[in-house]
């Protein structure tokens, strides 16, 4: 290590110090009568306001991945790197509408999870329990990239052992984490939240500002960027372009759409908006929300600024090979003095751990409500979950540290590539029963099953030349492939399409055939819990269901 | 799993299902963005960004212009019912459970 990296090391340090202070105080922070109980520890009390929803949910989407990843798509492809500013702006108000009915429906009967809604409106365990295992397993990658990001940060600062001894800063940083989250709940998150998003704009708005400057300006940039990608990649081709080609315009905007129509069917996104307080706070986020991803465009960009500084990648010691997603960190590393690089990995670092919070507190809050209460011990009192769910959150984010740890962070990128496929295969269970009970229970199983089948196998049969992948080398794949029982309705065209959104097609006709099926030979479609009024319930309605209610 | 909903007053029994509200259809306006043809250019540049970037920055607006227009459209909305409180207090009390509910509810 250099001075420079002691600077950076001790700023990075001092900072991730006082977001701990924080995550322990925060037990106490709007604190409730107790905190044995998931509506406390798990949402922190459902009644955070707009500014605390506006950090938290944004702390929450908008991660250390996405904010190391992004740019780092751009660096090594270009345009289509670019698909995360569309997918954060139809976000919103495609979420608008389904977010109030799903929070209106949860504060009114004490819903916790997804799951838990889809377990009241047809009281199917069974669908349930699909739908809680699918966020488990779509969450769990997730929350490895987390791992991966804060690590990446790590290894630029000059903490790049070799071996297990280099995974040691992590263990360290989860540690911690894990500790104060086991105590506070999403209340450590939420106040952490505050820190992390502060930090993140000021560095990215101090990059976006300086560093375009310095390399003679925008249009330099891209002209320069434009000569760099088109050099040949590893497959022979032109690495990429500044703008889309023919073949890949349909799966930019495939890929945007179906993102967009799967952040919010992620536990931890839900998590975020039952927490606060009303209809009104999360209308405001809807329309305060996309600041963030102004940001994220923002830095999207600087993907193309490190191509034309001809920054270059660090070689993790632990795999031996340049990791691409270190490429914003060596750009700032080499670029900022060490102070202000201490800030700006620290912003990263912290705002790996906020995410990583909130996505263990929504495995394990899925897991409790869905798995363990449904089948394991029926019987359990609220302060029973919150101590199950407080146990699970510790498993949830131990196994994540050993993804990172026993597996290549590669996989966990194609691992997080299949889990927003097999999120999005829970759309149709979670969103349109907000509306209506015409799907039947039968069809939405069967259509998640043919959604997820169809799904991942198609996933497999995409390869990537660039990392040496047979298979999961990507969610593109080229609707010439495509064949349904040996037709192929695009012929042998190169054009590439999202995955997720054909798997979500499949799903949706064969939910909608069964649900006729199902429905016109008189199937019991198991009982409604909800009442159509719930649909529309806030804060200011009387007689609401008190927070923390004991049965 | 969930506990039997306290017994409230069940207004919304009387209340239409789906709240429709026009302003709404301004919700799709932002999707237009998906349309890569229409803006998959490098010219004309603006302070050296290609078309293909700064276009979509424009789309940040646009989108929180669309949800700001439908939130205020649809804040005075009463929080239960799609109308105003026209019923009598007395039959806000009663509690009609059961009754009424969603079609496909029943076995």
């Amino acid at each position: 290590m250099n001075t420079g990296q002691w600077t950076e090391l001790g700023v990075f340090v001092v900072l991730f110090l006082a977001v701990t202070v924080l995550g322990f105080i925060a037990s106490r922070w709007l604190a409730g009568t107790t905190l044995d109980h998931l509506d406390e520890w798990g949402l922190g009390g459902r009644k955070f306001g707009s500014w605390v929803t506006w950090f938290l949910v944004g702390g929450d989407l908008y991660t250390a991945y996405t904010f190391v990843a992004v740019p780092a798509l751009i660096f090594g492809a270009g345009a289509t790197g670019f698909f995360a500013l569309p997918y954060t702006v139809i976000l919103y108000p495609l979420a608008f509408l389904p977010l109030l009915r799903l929070w209106s429906v949860s504060r009114m009967r004490g819903y916790v999870t997804p799951a838990d809604f889809v377990r009241g409106r047809y009281g199917s365990p069974t669908l349930a329990l699909l739908i809680a295992i699918t966020g488990i397993v779509a969450t769990m990658p997730y929350i490895a990239l987390q791992l991966a990001g804060l690590e990446a940060v790590l290894r630029t600062i000059g903490l790049n052992g070799t071996g297990l001894l280099g995974h040691l800063p992590l263990f360290v940083a989860f540690l911690i984490l894990a500790v104060y989250t086991y105590q506070s709940g999403l209340r450590a998150p939420a106040l952490i939240a505050f820190v992390k998003d502060s930090l993140i704009y000021l560095v990215i708005l101090v990059a976006v500002i300086y560093l375009p400057v310095r390399f003679g300006g925008w249009g330099h940039i891209f002209d320069t960027s434009a000569a760099a990608l088109a050099k040949p990649g590893p497959t022979g081709s032109a690495k990429g372009s500044i703008l889309l080609t023919q073949n890949n315009q349909l799966q930019y905007a495939t890929l945007a759409l179906g993102s967009a129509l799967a952040l919010f069917l992620y536990p931890h996104s839900v998590t975020g908006i039952l927490a606060s307080r009303g209809r009104n706070v999360i209308k405001k986020n809807m329309v305060a929300l996309p600041a963030y991803s102004l940001l994220l465009g923002l830095l999207a960009l600087l993907g193309y600024v490190a191509l034309a500084a001809g920054t270059k990648p660090i070689v993790n010691q632990a795999t031996g090979r340049g990791d691409s997603n270190t490429i914003i960190p060596a750009l700032f590393g080499t670029q900022f003095p060490a102070w202000f690089a201490g800030i700006a990995f620290a912003a990263i670092g912290i705002g790996a751990l906020v995410p990583a919070a909130i996505m263990s507190i929504a495995a394990a809050n899925l897991w409790t409500r869905n798995i363990y209460k449904e089948y394991l011990r029926r019987a359990a009192t609220p302060a029973q979950e919150a101590r199950q769910a407080k146990l699970a959150s510790l498993v949830v984010k131990f196994g994540a540290v050993l993804f990172i740890v026993a597996i290549d962070p590669q996989y966990s990128i194609d691992l997080q590539l299949i889990g927003g496929v097999v999120i999005l295969q829970t759309l149709p269970a979670v969103v349109i029963p907000l509306y209506t009970r015409w799907l039947h229970r039968w069809g939405l199983i069967a259509g998640w099953v043919v959604g997820m089948a169809w799904g991942i196998y198609l996933l497999y049969l995409i390869p990537n030349p660039a990392t040496n992948h047979a298979h999961f080398g990507g969610s593109a794949l080229a609707l010439g492939k495509l064949s349904l029982f040996g037709w192929h309705p695009f012929g042998s065209s190169q054009m590439q399409v999202y995955v997720g959104i054909l798997a979500l097609v499949a799903n949706l006709v064969v939910t909608v055939v069964v649900s006729a099926l199902a429905r016109r030979s008189k199937v019991f479609n198991g009982t409604d819990d909800t009442d159509p009024g719930d649909y529309h319930v806030d804060e200011s309605t009387p007689n609401l269901r008190p927070v923390a209610a004991v049965p | 799993m969930p506990s039997a909903p306290p017994r409230v007053a069940r207004r919304s029994d009387r209340a239409p299902r789906l709240r429709w509200n026009w302003w709404n259809l301004l919700l799709l306006v932002p999707l237009l963005m998906l349309v890569t043809p229409w803006f998959n250019h490098d010219q004309p540049r603006l302070a050296g960004l290609p078309f293909f970037y700064w276009y979509q920055f424009l789309y940040v607006p646009i989108g929180v212009i669309c949800v700001a227009i439908v939130y205020l459209k649809t804040r005075t909305e009463p929080a239960r019912t799609g109308e105003p409180d026209r019923l009598p207090v007395s039959d806000l009390d009663v509690a009609t459970e059961g009754e009424d509910r969603d079609e496909g509810s029943q076995p």
